[in-house]
């Protein structure tokens, strides 16, 4: 099998409260801050010695305080290569100015100082499991991240899904590192911390971050077939035409059944009166995103992706000889 | 002309209104109202006026539980009778607006029956709140309702508790029936509750439509859940939680809790037990409205309450 050697990976980045009503990763994040502070100095000596460093960042503060996903406007929409560098009006968005400082932190988004990965954490009122969020489905790194927690916590039912989406369009918080994805597990309601989601999402933040360590320290990892979920389209809620009120809500039949296959003439919908509306399309896809909480107001009752497998190379790190090697590389590149 | 010496007598309960939107972030009760408004056929009953009425429009525009404070906590005398004005917070001046249209709260001309509709994050399937042991009419409407959706079930919390009784919406009726089922996510729409709430609502009216039309109600006896005591999150110095509802206790309302059992996991992992001197019966189990009141459920104890027979006044 192919092997690809690859820049380490010195800053990970993990992030949570970009939605600020979205508990396990505001507690999470907050209980990593606390454990930091209360590392002792020794101890502190002994992380140094790691392969990288850690950011915890918690990305909405004024939104966490408010249990509100956001203040004024989405935050995890504000990272596009245009509203990043496009110049602020008199009184900007609360998001707006906090995704640039954000961006000042751990990117500059497309920049050789952004962080290495960006981990960013969600969680979802559908019933999905853990799922990894990329915009790529060729960046090894996340792919190789990704298979590392399905086998380390084999009861967790987990999905990779793929935005294709280019970097310069790519929106959310995770998209400003070198590598990044966000973490979305549900199903949980807002402004609720539930215990089993709190302790999957600990454990698959400990194994990503065990992962980049191996990584760093020089452990090869073999490459295989990862199953890919590349989003399609969403569907919105039938609405009347005049209030835009919705008027049926998501059928039985699909309700928490997220990456059950939808074939056409599936129920899809019921009508406040009872009328069953089945699915349309002439391909049968995967259902994902079904009735989030967040998306009412977006206009997606639920998202479709198909599936398909994805061979990943066997990695690992680039030895220093290499990376100065590609350093110059791309020195002369830019200079032609 | 009574089968039963002791019957309770009650006027007809002819003005009967359905709120939704209390919490404006509680899908169900938004919806069904909503529906209701545009189409009432399905809440018709004969000798019953049925007024289906969103009470905070501004949170439900907003799809948030209040807009200043929580509506249904705000219908206290003081509030009631504060001097009118732009400067009282809205929902103070929507409790206000409530009175005059279905109050006053406590005088004959009251809306006889309110049916307050909620929805929880807590799996308490479907729930009616009663604010007393003494309303014969409730208790009666509460044993039928649950004979008529059986083998489903439905439960009844009691809130008397002298502390913890707070001054709903639906209080400003004679007979204030809430109704609240879960577990839904705040701002989500799931069929099924949905479904359950409307089921619940067209059994009620039917009880007041018998009643109306002059059945007699026997004596019957009605198991309730009397609230008893609030149960906090663990905090830190500055209030925030340090603990989270325990994986065995999560989801588990209504189910006894004993004296030792697993009650909350701190964010580290560590187990905190139950340390009461009995066993209770929990509910709202880590209802999402509720990490700002400082609780993260209630205890409560089952009783067997006596329901008089009742009929109504021959006039
Ligand atoms: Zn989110
Ligand atoms: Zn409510």
């Amino acid at each position: 099998m192919e092997l690809v050697c690859l820049p380490r990976l010195p800053r990970v980045a993990v992030c949570g409260g970009t939605h600020g009503n979205e508990l396990s990763g505001v507690y999470l994040v907050r209980e990593l801050l606390r454990v930091q502070r209360e590392t002792s100095e020794k101890e502190k000596e002994e992380e140094d010695k790691k392969s990288m460093s850690v950011l915890t960042v918690l990305a909405n503060p004024k939104a966490m305080q408010r249990c509100s996903r956001y203040i004024d406007t989405d935050l995890n929409r504000c990272f596009t290569h245009a509203i990043l560098n496009s110049p602020l009006s008199d009184k900007p968005p609360y998001e707006m100015v906090r995704s640039r400082d954000l961006n000042a932190l751990l990117g500059p988004k497309g920049s050789c100082e952004a962080v290495d990965l960006v981990c960013d954490l969600h969680n979802t009122t559908a019933n999905m499991g853990l799922c990894f969020i990329s915009y790529s489905d060729c960046d090894w790194i996340c792919l190789h991240i990704f298979r590392h927690l399905q086998r380390q916590m084999p009861e967790i039912s987990m999905r990779y899904i793929h935005f294709d989406v280019s970097n310069r369009e790519s929106y959310s918080l995770d998209s400003i590192g070198k590598h990044g994805f966000a973490i979305e597990i549900g199903p949980q309601p807002h402004g609720v911390v539930r215990s089993n989601i709190y302790t999957t999402m600990k454990s698959g933040v400990q194994h990503m971050l065990d992962w980049v360590h191996f990584f760093n320290s020089g452990t090869t990892f073999e490459g295989g077939l990862v199953e890919v979920f590349t989003m399609v389209k969403n569907i919105d809620y039938p609405r009347d035409c005049v209030t835009c009120s919705i008027t049926a809500a998501i059928h039985p039949k699909l309700q928490d059944r997220d990456f059950c296959l939808l074939h056409p003439g599936d129920p899809m919908f019921q009508t406040f009166s009872g009328e069953t509306l089945r699915y349309k399309g002439k391909e049968a896809l995967y259902p994902f995103f079904i009735n989030e909480c967040a998306y009412y107001e977006k206009g997606i009752a639920l998202s479709l992706a198909r599936k398909k497998h994805v061979m990943i190379p066997t990695v690992r790190v680039q030895t220093e000889q290499e990376e100065q090697a590609n350093k110059l590389g791309f020195a002369s590149e830019e200079e032609e | 002309m009574s089968s039963y010496n002791n019957s309770a007598r009650f006027n007809e309960a002819r003005k009967v209104a359905i709120f939704g939107g209390t919490h404006g972030n509680e899908m169900s009760g938004v919806t069904l109202v909503n529906l209701w408004v545009k189409n009432s056929a399905e809440i018709q009953r004969k000798r019953v006026e049925t007024k289906p009425f969103i009470t905070n429009p501004r949170a439900v525009e907003k799809c948030s539980r209040y807009v200043d404070t929580d509506l249904n906590r705000a219908f206290s005398p003081e509030n009631l009778s504060a001097p009118e004005g732009d400067n009282l917070p809205y929902e103070v001046q929507r409790a206000q607006e409530i009175n005059r249209m279905f109050g006053p709260k406590g005088s004959p001309e009251a809306y006889d029956v309110i049916f307050d509709l909620h929805n929880t994050t807590s799996n308490m399937g479907c729930t009616l709140i009663l604010e007393s042991s003494k309303d014969h009419f409730n208790l009666q409407m509460m044993n039928y309702i649950k004979k008529a959706i059986a083998p489903a079930s439905c439960l009844v919390l009691l809130n008397e508790h002298p502390l913890l009784k707070y001054s709903t919406s639906r209080s400003v009726a004679k007979h204030p029936v809430g109704l609240e089922v879960g577990p839904q996510p705040q701002g989500v729409l799931r069929s099924n509750i949905f479904e359950a709430m409307r089921i619940i609502l067209k059994h009620a009216l039917d009880f007041i439509e018998l009643f109306n039309e002059g059945m007699e109600f026997p004596p019957c006896t009605v198991e309730v859940f009397r609230v008893s005591e609030r149960v906090d999150y663990p905090r830190d110095a500055n209030g925030n939680i340090i603990a989270m509802v325990h994986p065995n206790l999560q989801d588990c309302d209504w189910e006894p809790l004993n004296p030792g059992d697993p009650m909350f996991q701190t964010f580290d992992g560590k187990t905190i037990h139950y340390q009461g001197p009995g066993t209770v019966y929990p509910t709202f189990i880590n209802e999402a409205a509720y990490y700002e009141k400082q609780q993260a459920f209630v205890t409560t104890r089952r009783e067997t309450l006596l329901a008089s027979a009742i009929r109504k006044h021959e006039n």
